[in-house]
């Protein structure tokens, strides 16, 4: 049960969220590799997470990349260094600007749609509909949703940096006359082995975090409607923290590892 | 519509029938409140029994309880031989194919059609059903048993409140239990639809010979439906016997829910 929801002081609460979250994740883990596998809901999920994001996510990419190009021009052509353009919108979207934007994005959209759907379904008794007729409601619905924002973040990452790559030559084509070859050989040239696996890694444990927090919300909504509005705020408020945080951590190991 | 004359309760002997259900001693509290304080139940083979009580009497803890959706603080639950408190989860979920629960919100999947929601209980019970069963077929049987075949392709969302509860019955029933459990069937429901609802649960008591523990505020569900009725107050079986004889009760108590 969710004892959080009658927080004695503002510090016992946070304790408690924490250790039943800690819990949600440690069930997550132990129900992951138990059978009977929900494949056909994994994929269905999948889906939903991956395909139905797709439209927002491209269109924040491409947005991205432009903004980003558009801001930086100006500062680069006063010290003479607008050749270094393509590989310093590379690296940063890349390394950062991609990763955190699309989880930001995710967040946003596949955190509160999980916390606010699984909420309704507890409000409604659908869930413990599901228990009584022998289902595992907690594999079905939270294994599979954690599991599919987990997979299908780092592929929309990818895709993001790659939009975002594309609006950023726009404009450099646009305003430098220079060439799609010569552009993405110059973002490509100076991007390293080292870049993309750390944004990629982080980019696993952002969709993983969104998953979790969506699901823990929603799974244990309480209150009726009014519940499930909760669960659907607190879930991008919680989800895009953590993001913020792993992100932190994810640099300070990146670091470790590049001063080694 | 099935017609009220032609459906008449069985007057269940209970010396001579099967124990279904067994429950002795329940204890149930939330913080201090004291829900259930020692409640005891009988439910025989075939019989119909139904459980009135006033809002947070603590019938649906009870029926929760009973199916193990919550813990019971303690006290002893036996569904068809088996102990819920104790047994595993493999077990319990084994255990409630032979059980099927209506929810009083109907709580239908409502992200799925309505044949995917008659299909979801069968994904994981294929082998109670036998090798050759036909989805497809149990699927429009348990539909016609509730006067909805047309319904398949729809989304619960484009179902009246009286159709859901319907549909929720005919998911009940594709597993064949033996023993069903109805939350309060009858509720916010218009009285020509909650008649209807009346009428199919008598329909598949006599059709599948089931055994059903119905909890109620509606007396006109009660009268008709009931076999035996038991009282829920103060968290104990306060009363128990026919309709009619509880009626005509002197009992002030009583009295209140008669009247």
């Amino acid at each position: 049960m969710n004892s959080a929801a009658k927080p004695e002081n503002g510090f016992k609460a946070f304790l408690i969220e924490t250790g039943e979250l800690s819990f949600f994740a440690a069930r997550f883990f132990r129900q992951t590799f138990k059978r009977p596998f929900e494949f056909q809901e994994l994929i269905h999920q999948s889906y939903r997470v991956g395909v139905q994001s797709l439209p927002l996510v491209a269109v924040t990419g491409f947005i991205m990349g432009l903004v980003f190009t558009l801001q930086t021009r100006p500062t680069l052509a006063e010290f003479g260094a607008v050749s270094w353009m393509p590989s310093m919108i590379g690296i940063s979207i890349v390394r950062e600007l991609g990763p955190m934007i699309t989880a930001l994005i995710c967040a946003g959209k596949i955190g509160s749609g999980i916390g606010a759907e699984l909420g309704s379904m507890r409000v409604t008794e659908q869930i413990d509909a599901m228990e009584v007729s022998g289902t595992n409601p907690f594999k079905f619905l939270v294994v599979t949703r954690i599991l599919a924002v987990t997979l299908m973040l780092p592929v929309l990452v990818i895709l993001a940096d790659a939009i975002g790559l594309f609006g950023s030559f726009l404009v450099e084509n646009m305003k430098g006359q220079v060439s799609f070859m010569l552009y993405f050989n110059l973002a490509f040239e100076s991007l390293e082995f080292g870049d993309l696996v750390p944004a990629t890694v982080k980019s696993f444990f952002f969709g993983f975090v969104i998953g979790l927090v969506g699901c823990y919300k929603g799974y244990y909504s309480k209150k009726g409607t009014e519940g499930v509005g909760r669960a659907a705020n607190s879930a991008v408020v919680i989800a895009s923290l953590l993001v913020f945080i792993i992100d932190f951590l994810a640099v300070m190991v990146a670091d470790i590892f590049y001063n080694l | 519509m099935v017609e009220e004359e032609n459906i008449t309760p069985d007057q269940v002997d209970t010396h001579s029938k099967v124990r279904v259900i067994d429950i002795k001693g329940l204890y149930k509290a939330f913080g201090n409140n004291m829900v259930l304080n020692g409640f005891d139940l009988d439910l025989f083979e075939g019989e119909n029994l139904v459980v009135i009580g006033k809002s947070g009497s603590g019938k649906s803890v009870m029926i929760k309880c009973l199916i193990g959706l919550m813990p019971a603080d303690s006290g002893h639950i036996d569904v068809l031989g088996k102990d819920i408190i104790s047994i595993n989860q493999e077990t319990l979920d084994e255990l409630r194919t032979d059980v099927g629960f209506l929810f009083q919100g109907s709580a239908l999947y409502d992200s799925m059609t309505v044949r995917e929601n008659l299909e979801f209980p069968m994904r994981r019970h294929k082998k109670k059903l036998g090798k050759n069963f036909d989805a497809e077929e149990l699927v429009f049987e348990a539909l016609e048993n509730v006067g909805l075949a047309e319904t398949v392709d729809m989304m619960p969302a484009e179902l009246s409140g009286g159709m859901q509860r319907r549909i929720a019955l005919a998911r009940t029933l594709i597993l064949r239990p033996k023993i069903i459990l109805y939350d309060e069937p009858t509720s916010g429901l218009d009285p020509i639809t909650a008649k209807e609802i009346i009428m199919l649960i008598m329909k598949i008591k006599k059709k599948y010979n089931t055994s059903s523990l119905i909890i109620t505020h509606d007396m006109d569900c009660a009268r008709v439906i009931g076999d035996r009725i038991i009282i829920l107050r103060d968290g104990v079986n306060y009363a128990e016997g026919q309709f009619d004889k509880l009626a005509s009760s002197k009992d002030p108590n009583l009295q209140a829910f008669f009247k």
